[in-house]
Parts: structure tokens; C-alpha cells; sequence
């Protein structure tokens, strides 16, 4: 596949960057952030979001989808990436809806994937325990009971987990690693929001007992959910992707302006060299991104290896990003006023969230085999 | 498209019926890649009838026009080519300056007879070429070049010193940038000559290197009489002609298959299985976390280079142009290919700091002196410090 745009995905792309800069500019993200709105997100623009097909890029249409790939949501995500527009998104689709598409029966498919499609569900994947992401530690456990399953366990920094109405929880049963859903308004469930540093949206989950549903086969939630933990990471690469552009273009833009020494700071040479080097790690973060997102729409079984590539160079660079912007702007980059601080939190966050440079990597040479 | 189709049945048939056993086995020296000559020597009978069988076809320059040495294929057709010489492992059969560097100039700027006179035996790797660019006092600032062109009837008289000329020692002609005009601006006052090395006067003496090796010479001229027909392009116009090479040059140089450089082909075998070795390490993560870290580092930035190229060419076959970006991807590849020079070594603990002896493994002394080669790369064919100046300039629109 073309690591170019087709026309239908420029077309695409035009679209979205037209909805996003109307609809989530970065205005409307701070208003949510100072309003302490309690969903962190604006429903009503997610239902015009939702509208427009998004939410059902990549799901067949039997269930109401637009049977895109990821090629096309990475689109999308980047664009929203940009603007630092808080959507359930990323939860919804690529993390809870890829996990109900890849392990769903199809009942259950048909049911949540139909309404993921329509705006009216939104999920979220609550599987991380500890501290560092280390995907593969599973203590929640999930005891049979009458045909169904109760969970107990704790689960952090559950992306959307406050405002999803189904959660989809890894959770070990006697067969093994499970994923389970469970209801927003079951007993013996706690959500609490997390407030974090960029002012997106997490949770932490406690179950007590609280009834639960196996999401097709209990037996192979361990494989599933490796599978949709790469996935995500693609998708919050392009998602990454947009921040890294839209922060190296602010700080381009800025360059070129702000006079010192009675000269534009762009014309000294020490502030030439560093943008030459950044620009070099934009294209290749972007080569890689897209190289990712099509790998998961041809099912190579390179997958996992460029979901690692991708989210190591999308956290190294975004970090960069965001600090070489702060550093360029001078004094009004340490302002809360000047955007492009929060894109260097946005960076942290998303750093860590699916895995950092040092996780993607360390994975990276195991599958290698060194 | 079924055409095309064709062609890679035919010509899949030709390589297999044609390409000696021998040549289809991964270079192991120096010595495997021909860099053509009058003087050249063969490996093997089979490396002399690789060249001979492909050349007469006119694929060691697929590209080119038939009454220039090549076989006139579109770029299509010379796509199809590579990608079935590399799925049947066929070595490249000829390297050179004059198909990389020179020919391309010489097809856009030379008259018909220059063309028909200098490109048939470049394609037969009858002549080698070398690079007269640089001198003691204009590198980065090429512009700046003294040696000089003084017009006498239908010849230059050539006087002055061209310095770093790659194998100077071993090539037959040389492209030179000589001042014609020393009133014009620097930049005004350049042509491009075509000089051959046996005339008199010409005297080229290498130069030893950090690595011990002595691949670069100074090269003297001293009232070497050129005739006005060896020039390309028109008198003190030979600026452009001069960049236009440069980036032809780039091109090469960020060849992740190793294009031009004849060490390119030596690159492979894994980082991490040298350093299995040499840690005496059984299987799973390697004991060393920092050394391992930075195998996956270099090999992840080797893939995202690769994705950058690939991407670059996905773009130029929709339309969108491949030009200065070409700058972006000589600084990437040349310090992405020092830090894995620099690898080699260290995956190899003592046994990395041979210089010469038995000892030593050739292996090992091989990549020690690789290393100390691999410094060249940010400085040859322009630095990485100017590439960073081109990007700044040309694609980012950063002010003077
Ligand atoms: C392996 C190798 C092969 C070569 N082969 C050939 C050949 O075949 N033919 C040929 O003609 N030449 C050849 N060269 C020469 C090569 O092109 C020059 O070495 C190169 O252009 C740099 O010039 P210089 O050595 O004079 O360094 P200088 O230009 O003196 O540079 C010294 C330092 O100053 C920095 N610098 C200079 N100007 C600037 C600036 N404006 N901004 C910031 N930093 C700057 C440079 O980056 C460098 O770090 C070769 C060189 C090498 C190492």
C-alpha cells in the first residue's frame, strides 16, 4: 500500500481539517479544561462528530460502520491531533471497539458494535495495573457465577473510563486471561476521575465483586488483547502524529516572526540546525505512522513490530516536540496563555499512555529476538 | 500495465539464464564491487561476464538511450529491473561516479556528440570517473574554487589543485569545476570540464587517512591544455550544472541498499548477533540493557528511514517531486550510519580495537576501520552541518 494519501483520504483530510478547526479548536479544549466540565468532553460536538460516519471507520458496515481501515481513522485522528480536541475517540473505537470486533461473538458484536457506529455507546478498555505500562500483569480475577463471571481488581489510568457506558476489563479467570464487560452501573463498581496533566480524560476503576459478561472466549483474552494494545498504539501514534506536526509548525511559524538582535530568531544558525534535525524526526515519525496504520488494514504479521516503531518514535519525537517548541517561544512558551504548552503536556500523557520509547523498544528487540 | 507484466517474465528469464551462480552470492570484499577502468581487474571470470552480458543488454544503465550505452527502459521498466535483480540476489555489475554523477549531467546539459562520445563507455565501465569539486581552500563554500580555466583559442590551459578527490589515483578522466572567469562573481565565473587524467600535466598523489587507508588524492594540474568540446554546458555556466550533480550525488549517498557506497554492501549481518557472541550470551535479552537498547535504536531508525524513503517514492509517483528533501535524507542516513558503524565496534568489546595483526579476526579489524571510515559520511558530499543549512533555507523558509 501507498505510504501516500489516496484521493479519497486527501478529500478526507480536507473534511476533517475543516470539522476540526470549526468544531475542537484548541479554544474549545481550554473552555472544557477551565470549566472543569465533569465529562471532559463536549457531547454535542461528539454527536455531530459521530454524525459525520467516525465513529464507524473501521467497523463493517453490518454493523452500521463505514468498512474503512485504519489508514482512514488515522487520518481523522491526526487531524483531531492537531487541535488537542478531547474525543472518546481513540477509547471507543480503537481500544474498546477493536477489542469487541477482534473477541466479540457476534451477538455481542452486533449489539455494541452497532451502537459504538451510531454515537450511542462509548467503552472503555481498563486493563492497565501497574504503574508502568506492563500490559501482561494481570490481577484482576473473574470468578464464574451462575453463567456469568464477578470481577475484583483495580485498574488505573483507564482512558474515558469515567463516561463510558460498557468498560471492557482483562481479568483472569481458571482458563486464563479473560476480557469481560462490564456495565457503567454495576454494583460493586467505582469510577473515579483522574485529573491529569493535560487535561484529557482517565480513570481509575475499582471492582468489588461486580458482575460481568466474558466477551467471546474467556480463554483468549491474553492473545486479543495484545492485538488491540497494538492497534491502539498505532492509532494514538497518528493521533500523536498531529500534535508533533502542529507544534513543530506553531514554533516554524514563530521562527519566522519574532525579531531579537534586530533580526528574525529564525535567521541564527543555531535555531536553523535544531529545526533541520526536528523536521527530520516529523517526516520520519510521519513515514512510520503510516506505514503502521496501513500494516493493520493489509493483517501484515508485521504489526506488532511497526506498532512498536510507531509508538516508540511518536512518544520520543512528541516529547521533543513539545519541549523545543517551549524552548523556541522563549518566556511566553512557559505561559498558559501561549497553546504550545499544552502540547508538551499532551506529549507526556500520550508518552506514556499504550507504552513508552523505552517499552516499545525493549518489545521491539524481544521480537527480534535479542 | 500487462506490458510491464511481460517484461518481468522476460527479463526474469534473461537474469536467470545470464547471471553467473557466483554473482548472486552476497559481495564479500572490496574487490566484489567493479568500479570499472582502464585499468580495472576482475575478481573472477564471472564478475568480467556479469559486466560483459549486462552492459551489452545496456542495463548498467537501464535508463539511458540506446546510442549512449543504456536500453532506453522507462522508469518502470528500470524499476522492474532492480526489484527482480534483488529477488535473485544479482550483485550490481558495475559502480560509478559516471553512471551515478556524471552521466545524468551530461544527458541534461551535453550536445549530442559530448553524449555519444562520453557515455557509451561509462555504460561499459571502460572509463572511470572521478570528482574535481573540492580544493585546499573551497570546500563547503565550493563557490569559492580557484583553480583556473584560462581561454587559449580552442583549449583551456588548466592551472591549480583540486584536493579529497576520491580514487583519483585509479580513475582514467576527471569532472572538474575550474574558474573561467575570475571577474564574474563566484558563482558566475565556474565551467565544467571534462579532463583525461594521462594528459600531461595532470599528477594526482594520494592521501593517507585516519582509517590507514588512501582513497582520497590532491590532484595537480599544471598547464594541462583541454580542449573547449570537453566543456559541458556554456562557458561560466557550469554553476548549476555543478549543483545539479550535487544532488545527484545525495541521491546516491542516501541509498539505504548502499547505492554508491561500495561499503554499503558489506553493511549487513546483525548488530545483535555480534554482540550474542562476543558477551557469550545464551539465548533471550541480551545482558547488556544499554548496549541492547542501542541495537533497537539504530535499527528502529533504519526502518523509519526506509518507511521516509519509501514514502518519498510512493510521493513522486503520485506526482508529488522529490527536491531538496534529498538533503534531509543525506544527514539522516550519514549520522544514522555513523552511530551504526560506531556499533559495530562496541558489540565487540576488545576485539573492536584491532588495528592490524593476526590477532585479530579480519572481521574485526574490518569494522574497526570501518568506523573510522564512517565519519567521511557527514562530511563528504556536503556536511551534515550544510545539509542542515539547505533544509533551514530551502524547505523551511527559515530567513538569511
Ligand atoms: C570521504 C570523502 C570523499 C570525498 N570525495 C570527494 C571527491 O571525490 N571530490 C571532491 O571534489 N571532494 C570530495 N570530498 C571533499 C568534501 O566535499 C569536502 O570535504 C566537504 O565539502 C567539506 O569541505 P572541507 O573539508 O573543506 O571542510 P570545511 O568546509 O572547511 O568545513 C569545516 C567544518 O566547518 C563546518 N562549516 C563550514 N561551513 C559552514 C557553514 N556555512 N555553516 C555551518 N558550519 C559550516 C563544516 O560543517 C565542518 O564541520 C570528499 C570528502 C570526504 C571526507
Amino acid at each position: 500500500m501507498s505510504l501516500v494519501l489516496t484521493e479519497e483520504q486527501e478529500l478526507l483530510r480536507d473534511t476533517a481539517r475543516d470539522f476540526v478547526q470549526e468544531n475542537f479548536p484548541v479554544k474549545a479544549f481550554r473552555e472544557l479544561r477551565d470549566a472543569r466540565d465533569p465529562d471532559g468532553f463536549d457531547r454535542k460536538r461528539w454527536a455531530e462528530l459521530c454524525e459525520l460516519g467516525w465513529a464507524g471507520i473501521p467497523f463493517d458496515e453490518a454493523y452500521g460502520g463505514a468498512g474503512l481501515g485504519y489508514a482512514e481513522l488515522g487520518v481523522v485522528l491526526e487531524e483531531l491531533g492537531r487541535t488537542l480536541a478531547a474525543t472518546p475517540l481513540l477509547a471507543t473505537v480503537a481500544l474498546g471497539g477493536g477489542a469487541v470486533a477482534l473477541a466479540g461473538n457476534e451477538t455481542q458484536k452486533k449489539e455494541i458494535l452497532s451502537e459504538v457506529c451510531a454515537g450511542k455507546r462509548l467503552l472503555a478498555l481498563a486493563f492497565q495495573e501497574t504503574l508502568h505500562f506492563s500490559p501482561g500483569v494481570v490481577e484482576t480475577t473473574a470468578v464464574a457465577d451462575a453463567g456469568a463471571f464477578r470481577l475484583t481488581g483495580t485498574k488505573r489510568f483507564v482512558l474515558d473510563g469515567h463516561i463510558a457506558h460498557t468498560l471492557i476489563v482483562s481479568a483472569k479467570s481458571e482458563k486464563g486471561v479473560g476480557l469481560f464487560l462490564v456495565d457503567a452501573g454495576a454494583e460493586g463498581l467505582t469510577i473515579e476521575r483522574t485529573n491529569n496533566v493535560d487535561s484529557r480524560n482517565a480513570a481509575t476503576v475499582t471492582l468489588a465483586g461486580a458482575p460481568a459478561q466474558a466477551l467471546g472466549d474467556p480463554a483468549r483474552g491474553g492473545q486479543v488483547l495484545e492485538v488491540v494494545l497494538d492497534q491502539g498504539a498505532i492509532a494514538l501514534s497518528a493521533e500523536m502524529l498531529g500534535g508533533i506536526q502542529e507544534s513543530f509548525d506553531r514554533t516554524l511559524i514563530y521562527l519566522k516572526e519574532r525579531d531579537q538582535f534586530g533580526a528574525k530568531i529564525g535567521s541564527f544558525q543555531a535555531l536553523k540546525h535544531r529545526a533541520a534535525d526536528w523536521f527530520c524526526e516529523v517526516e520520519l515519525a510521519r513515514s512510520i505512522v503510516l506505514q503502521a496504520l496501513r500494516a493493520v488494514d493489509t493483517g501484515g504479521d508485521d504489526v506488532a513490530k511497526l506498532a512498536s516503531a510507531a509508538k516508540a518514535r511518536s512518544s520520543d519525537v512528541y516529547l521533543h516536540s513539545g519541549e523545543e517548541g517551549v524552548q523556541l517561544f522563549g518566556g511566553i512558551g512557559m505561559t498558559d496563555e501561549e497553546d504550545i504548552g499544552l502540547y508538551l503536556k499532551r506529549a507526556r500523557v500520550a508518552e506514556l499512555t499504550l507504552g513508552d520509547g523505552g517499552y516499545h523498544r525493549d518489545r521491539y528487540a524481544t521480537l527480534e529476538g535479542y | 500495465m500487462a506490458d510491464l507484466e511481460t517484461f518481468r517474465a522476460d527479463t526474469r528469464a534473461w537474469l536467470e539464464a545470464n547471471c553467473p551462480e557466483e554473482m548472486r552470492k552476497p559481495m564479500k570484499a572490496a574487490g566484489d564491487v567493479q568500479w570499472g577502468g582502464r585499468n580495472r581487474e576482475f575478481s573472477s571470470d564471472e564478475q568480467r561476464i556479469w559486466l560483459e552480458r549486462m552492459s551489452e543488454k545496456g542495463w548498467t544503465v537501464p535508463t539511458w538511450p540506446e546510442d549512449c550505452g543504456g536500453a532506453a527502459l522507462s522508469n518502470a521498466e528500470a524499476k522492474v529491473l532492480k526489484q527482480e535483480m534483488r529477488a535473485l540476489n544479482c550483485r550490481t555489475p558495475l559502480m560509478s561516479f559516471g553512471i551515478m554523477m556524471l552521466g545524468p549531467v551530461v544527458l541534461e546539459y551535453g550536445t549530442e556528440a559530448q553524449k555519444r562520445e562520453f557515455l557509451p563507455p561509462i555504460a561499459r565501465g571502460e572509463i572511470r570517473w572521478c570528482q574535481g569539486y573540492s580544493e585546499p581552500g573551497a570546500g563547503s563554500d565550493l563557490a569559492s574554487l580557484q583553480c583556473r580555466a584560462a581561454r587559449d583559442g580552442d583549449e583551456y590551459v588548466v592551472n591549480g589543485q583540486k584536493f579529497w578527490t576520491s580514487e583519483a589515483h585509479l580513475s582514467d578522466w576527471i569532472f572538474c569545476l575550474v574558474r573561467s572567469n575570475p571577474k564574474a562573481s563566484k558563482h558566475d565565473g565556474i565551467s565544467f570540464l571534462l579532463i583525461d587524467m594521462d594528459d600531461p600535466g595532470v599528477e594526482a598523489t594520494p592521501i593517507e587517512l585516519i582509517s590507514g587507508a588512501s582513497m582520497f588524492c590532491q590532484t595537480f594540474f599544471d598547464d594541462v591544455r583541454v580542449p573547449v568540446s570537453n566543456r559541458i554546458g556554456d562557458e561560466d555556466a557550469g554553476w548549476t550544472i555543478a549543483k545539479k550533480l550535487l544532488q545527484h550525488e545525495r541521491e546516491m549517498l542516501s541509498d539505504p541498499a548502499g547505492g554508491g557506497s561500495p561499503t554499503g554492501a558489506r553493511k549487513r549481518g546483525t548488530l545483535a548477533d555480534d554482540a550474542r557472541k562476543s558477551l557469550g550470551a545464551a539465548e533471550g535479552p541480551l545482558p547488556d540493557a544499554d548496549l541492547r537498547d542501542r541495537i533497537a535504536r539504530v535499527e528502529l531508525d533504519q526502518l523509519c528511514y526506509n518507511a521516509t524513503l519509501r514514502r518519498s517514492a510512493d510521493g513522486a509517483k503520485a506526482g508529488r517531486g522529490v527536491g531538496p528533501e534529498t538533503s534531509m535524507f543525506k544527514l539522516y542516513l550519514s549520522e544514522l550510519n555513523k552511530r551504526k558503524s560506531d556499533l559495530r565496534v562496541r558489540v565487540r568489546g576488545v576485539n573492536g580495537l584491532g588495528w592490524s595483526g593476526d590477532s585479530f579476526a579480519r572481521d574485526d579489524l574490518a569494522a574497526t576501520r570501518e568506523w573510522l571510515n564512517s565519519k567521511a559520511e557527514s562530511i563528504a558530499g556536503g556536511t551534515s552541518e550544510i545539509q542542515r543549512n539547505i533544509i533551514a533555507k530551502r524547505v523551511l523558509g527559515l530567513p538569511d
